[in-house]
Formats: C-alpha cells, structure tokens, sequence
C-alpha cells in the first residue's frame, strides 16, 4: 500500500511538470503566429489540393504543382498545397482550405469531383478549380483537356520507331479519361503503321491505381515480354514503375503529362505533355487580375495545352523523317483535317444507342 | 473512486508526454512547437465550426472504438471493425438506393437495421470460426478485412457504381434514407459543418453497450468469459453462443459507421472512405480502457487531434498531417508503456513476496 501511494505523488509531481513546459511553450511564442497573420494580410490565397498519387509523381501532379509555384513568383499570393496521400483525406482538406477562406481552390484530378462539387456550393463566395472533369457552378472552373489528340501524336511516334510491331499501354486507374488516352494512342499508331499491335493494362480500378508503382512494372514487363518495344505510361505515379521496367529491359517508354523525357535518359522516347502547369497558373492569373470565368476551359493542341517533348534528352532516339510525319498530323489536327477518335463521344454515342 | 482518479492522470500525463515529444520533433523539423501547437488548439476550441468538427470527426471511432472494446470486454481481440464497417455501409447504401419510394419513417430505421446486421454478421464470421474450431480471431478478422474490402471495391465499381462517374461509388441514395445534420435542429449552427444526429447514436450506443455489459446476465456471461472462458464453460456458459454474440455485436458497432458515412453525410457509398477507422478503432478503445463510456472521451479526443492536424496542414510551411499520425503514435506507446509499468510493479510485488 505504501508504495502505490509513493508512486502516486510521483505521478503528481512529473504531471506539474509537463503541465507547466506544455504551458509554458503555448504562451511562450503566441505573438509570433501573429505576425505571420499580418505578412499575409491583403494577398489572394490559393489552395492546391492533389489526388491520391501526390506533389511528387513527376507525372500529373507535379505539373500542376509547376504552374502554382510559377504564379507564385510571378503574382503576390499565398499557395498552400495539401497532399491528402489517400482518397479518403482529400475531403477533409478540400473543406478546411474553404473554412479558411482560400479565395481559389484547385482541385487536381477528378477524384476531387464529388468534394468540390459539394463544397462548391456551400461556399459560394470562393473560387472553385478543378482538373480532369466537369464539375458545374457558378464559381466554379472545369479546366478540361483533349487528350486524346496528345495521345495520337505519341502513338504515332511509338508504332514509327518501334521495330517488332508491337507497343504497349499501361494506363492507371479504369476509366473513361484513360480510354480517351488510349484510343488516341492507338489510333495515332495504326495512322503511322496499320499493322500494329497495341497492348493494353490499367493498374487498377480505385483510385490507389495512380500511385502503385509495383503494379505499373509488373504491367509493363509483362508487354516487354510479349514484344512491345515502346510502351507509353498514362498512370500518375504507377507509371514510375513503368520507367523502371524500360530501364531494366533496355526498351522504350513514353511519358505523360509532365516533361519526363529526363527521368531515365535514353530509355525515354518522348513526353505526351498535358500543360496542367500552364492551365493551372491561368486560373491563378484570372482570379489574381479579377476575370475569373467559371465553365469549361478547354486546352487542345491549337491553343498549345497539349503537345509532345522533344529536347536534348530524346532527340537522336527519333527519326528526322518521323518528326516531320508528327508535325504534319498535328498540324492536320489543328485545322480539323484530321479526326481522332475521341472516347468520350464514343460513349456517349453508346448510350444513345441504349 | 482514487482507481479512477489515478487513471485519468495517467492518461494525462501520456498525452502530455505525447505533446511535449511531438513538439521536439516539430522543434527538429524547423518550426516553433509553441506556434504550431497554438494553431492546433485554436483550431479544434477557437471557433464553433472547429468544436462541431471535432465532434464530426470523432463519430466514426466512437463506433469503431466500442467495437474493439466490446470484443475486448469478451476477450476477443476484433481487428476487423475496417471489414465490417465497410460490408455494413455497402449494406446500408444498397437498401438505400433500391427501396427509393419508401417512406423516412420505414426507410431509416431499416437501413440502420441492415448496416446493424450486415457489419455483425461479417463480426459473426469471425467468432463463429474462433467457437467451433479455435481458430485465432486476430488471423480472422484480419483476413476478412482484405476479402470485405475487395468486395465491396468490386462491388462499387462493378454492379452498383454510379452509371456515368469516373470514380467508383453507388448512386444517391433515397432522399427518404437520409438523416438529419445537425443545423436542421439548432439552426445557430453553421451549415458547412456535415455533423448529423448520427452523433447521438452513437452516444446513445456507447450507453447501450456501458449497460448491456454491466447490468444484464449476457453482459455477465460475455465479461466472464473474456476473464476466464475455461472457468465460464465449466460453470454452464455455452462459449459458442457467447464468442458469436460478442462478435455480432462487435461487427454491429462497427457496421454503424455507415450511420454517419452513408445516411448522414456522403449519401452514398464510396469506395475507400474509410482512412482506416477500423484501426483506429483500436487505439481509441486502447485509450479509452476499453469502457464504453472512456471511449466516448477518447474518440473526442482522436477526432481533436485530427481536426488540429488538418489546421496545422493548412497554416504552417513544414509541418504536415503526417505529424499528427506521429503524436497519434506516440499517445499510444505511452499509454500502453502504462500497462507494462503496472505490469512490472505487480512483478515486484511478487517477488517482494
């Protein structure tokens, strides 16, 4: 008994002092969190929230996060960026950065959808951003992109230097938007080579499929293995593992969406690029200069939202003769000479059908 | 009433130890521990929105925490809330959308009843294999986590996702099957807060499973063996029928998550909306002490620590959420560095003998 009541007064007595260093530290700095208040008084605050794949995909993600800090240094805003890491916590974030009252709120990927949508309308003072999907509301801003006219291009590229006929496709999460990107591919490389066999594999069909690297390799050696020589990665962070497989097999791969021709020098073909940087730093510069529009903003190749990478990296992999076909087609797409297959309307033709 | 007493400041000083080692890190990541703990409280205390949060937050472990500490009082360790309260949601969310033209009076009360039932009977699977064939409940129900979650992955993408959407989720469902938030009853609450009256069950829950255990002859019997199946068995308590119900009820606690996830906020069944409450579950009722009613606190508490974290996120450069798994970790070492110091003072007691 005696010592229980020992131990007692000693749980007491260690208790006051980390009551008192708790304490202690709250008041200690108080004043400090006010200054910071006052350095951000008055400028515009721009809330980044990713999808599951996160800032570091190099990919997708990563692009957006470019254009955000370009308009960072280019205009006097606040840019907070919330990596939710998990499907599940892209809710929470999307809602905090509202509370807080963030005047825009971009949200990359349409696995932000059903959030800002709701969010969107309970705080119809703010701005309202999102990537990849139409999300409608009168403060809220669709940036879309085609591409599937992107993806034409590469494929055409792919099935031009590929030598045993065959390319792959590893694509990320099941979706519509990823059968927009495959059909481009596909058709872009029967345009060059009407013989050509595709490959097809998704990593998944949640939204974890953007950031399983593992799953994207395995998919991918698989293709190496059935004779694929050129496969094209559309898969956020999966497609690291994509990037990985060439390197090991010594074939070709094709990135996506962000310039990611430097990853793994001389395996990397080219780069369909997506500019999310550009379109989300438009956004930024239309709500910093006051002309926010809401609707859809669409990017295509005409205005230069999509296009595919050539530089110091990738320029003695292609074929001189290749690259001047690729122009041609783009060109072609421009002035609507040329039609590519769009899944989206093939779907929606679908329906009508049912 | 000094056991208590003592207990509570236990508690205390693990999450103040907690704080004071979450703040060296914070302080060894380049920020000042005092700022970034001010913008914690002031974010869970210093405005109703934040208050309303954490109560929002806690909800789902206060169900998942009384599933663990239901099985735990029947001594069956549950890892399983994650499973079941998925099976349970999907269940919910499927009587949802199918019987749209019931009416609120039916309709509620039956999808209650189905996530009720749906949530115990995948808890049931468990403790039926645990009573019949001994086989570990902890293997089980791990095991039956990753089979529930793959079906109801399928499920959400396959059969009953919503025609037309990129992600996979069901359709809406019925207006009639949704619960009230909670600014429909006191209007002075802001309406950007999704805390519905699903708080309350669970509340109400949490006193059902205090009195179930303590003043009724199954509670007796689920206590006593969880103290000592082989003394309960030879004193007439059939173990089968008492593992199944411990685990029914259990999964049941669990399955009422979709209260708060399906009927009275998302409105449908996502996939993957659960950032793991299942285990968190665990820690909750560990810090509760495994009563009903300490695990009310402690999920109040967890669901704090969340909301801080989020403001955290927001407000400063280096600090992210992540920080807040870390202070999580850490409470949950203290608090079970407890258990091993009153476990070695009980040795050399012993051995003083």
């Amino acid at each position: 008994m005696k010592k229980m009541s020992f131990s007692f007064s000693g749980i007491l007595y260690i208790s006051r002092i980390f009551f008192v260093i708790f304490f202690g530290l709250l008041f200690l700095l108080q004043s400090c969190r006010k200054k910071e208040e006052d350095k951000n008084k008055g400028k515009i605050k721009v809330g980044l929230v990713f999808d599951a794949a996160g800032k570091d995909d190099k990919s997708f993600n990563t692009a957006s996060w470019v254009g955000a800090s370009r308009a960072k240094e280019d205009f006097n805003i606040v840019l907070k960026d919330v990596e939710p890491g998990e499907p599940s916590a892209i809710e929470p974030s999307i809602r905090i950065l509202a509370e807080q009252g963030f005047d825009l709120i971009i949200g990359v990927g349409f696995g932000n959808k059903p959030y800002i949508e709701e969010v969107s309308k309970e705080y119809p003072e703010l701005k309202f951003a999102i990537v990849d999907v139409e999300v409608k509301g009168d403060n809220v801003a669709s940036i879309l992109f085609e591409e599937h006219q992107g993806a034409f291009l590469v494929g055409m590229i792919a099935a031009g230097v590929s030598k045993t006929g065959k390319i792959g496709f590893v694509g990320g999460m099941d979706i519509p938007l990823i059968h927009r990107f495959y059909e481009g591919y596909k058709a872009g490389a029967l345009y060059i080579n009407p013989k050509v066999e595709v490959y097809e594999g998704y990593a998944g069909v949640t939204l974890d499929a953007w950031n399983d690297p593992t799953k994207g390799k395995e998919i991918a050696l698989a293709q190496y293995s059935r004779g694929a020589d050129v496969v094209y990665a559309a898969a956020g962070a999966t497609g690291l593992g994509v990037f990985d497989a060439a390197e090991e097999v010594k074939k070709f791969v094709i990135g996506n969406d962000s310039n990611q021709n430097y990853l793994k020098p001389g395996y990397v073909l080219t780069s369909m690029l997506k500019k999310v940087d550009v379109a989300v730093y438009q956004i930024i510069k239309d709500v910093v200069q006051g002309n926010f529009k809401p609707g859809i903003h669409k990017f295509d190749l005409k205005n230069k939202g999509l296009d595919y990478a050539i530089d110091d990296y990738n320029r003695n992999l292609i074929p001189e003769s290749l690259i001047l076909k690729v122009e041609k087609a783009k060109q072609d797409i421009i002035k609507g000479k040329l039609k590519v297959p769009d899944y989206y309307e093939k779907i929606s033709r679908n329906a009508e059908h049912k | 009433m000094k056991k208590y007493l003592k207990e509570i400041l236990f508690l205390l000083i693990s999450i103040c130890g907690a704080f004071f080692i979450s703040g060296l890190i914070i302080l060894f990541s380049g920020e000042h521990p005092s700022e970034v703990f001010s913008i914690f409280i002031e974010g869970i205390f210093g405005s109703t929105e934040g208050i309303l949060y954490t109560l929002f937050f806690s909800t789902p472990l206060i169900f998942t925490g009384l599933s663990v500490a239901f099985a735990l009082k029947g001594g069956l360790f549950n890892i399983g809330a994650e499973g079941q309260l998925y099976i349970g949601s999907m269940a919910a969310a499927f009587v949802g959308f199918t019987l749209v033209n019931f009416p609120p009076v039916v309709l509620i009360p039956l999808t209650i009843l189905v996530s009720i039932i749906g949530g115990g009977l995948w808890g049931s699977i468990a403790g039926f294999l645990k009573a019949k064939f001994g086989s570990h409940e902890v293997i089980n129900t791990i095991m039956l986590n990753f089979i529930a979650i793959s079906l109801v992955g399928y499920l959400s993408s396959g059969p009953f996702k919503n025609p037309g959407d990129q992600i996979p989720q069901t359709p809406l469902i019925s207006e009639s099957a949704r619960i009230p938030e909670i600014h429909t009853i006191f209007p002075a609450f802001p309406e950007t807060v999704p805390l519905n009256i699903s708080f309350f069950i669970a509340i109400f829950s949490a006193i059902f499973a205090y009195v179930l255990l303590k003043y009724t002859k199954l509670g007796y019997e689920i206590r006593s063996v969880g103290f000592n199946p082989d003394a309960s068995r030879l004193s007439g308590i059939s173990l089968i029928k008492i593992n199944l119900l411990t685990m029914f009820i259990s999964g049941a606690f669990a399955g009422m998550v979709s209260i708060n996830e399906v009927l009275g906020y998302r409105y449908r069944f996502l996939n993957n909306f659960s950032p793991g409450y299942g285990y968190f579950g665990i820690a909750v009722a560990l810090l509760g002490k495994n009563h009903p009613l300490g695990v009310i606190a402690s999920a109040i508490f967890f669901g704090a620590i969340s909301r801080g974290g989020l403001l955290v996120d927001i407000h400063s450069d280096r600090i992210s959420r992540d920080v807040i798994f870390v202070i999580q970790g850490i409470i949950i070492l203290f608090v079970i560095s407890r258990e091993l110091m009153s476990v070695i003072a009980k040795r050399k007691k012993y051995t003083a003998l």
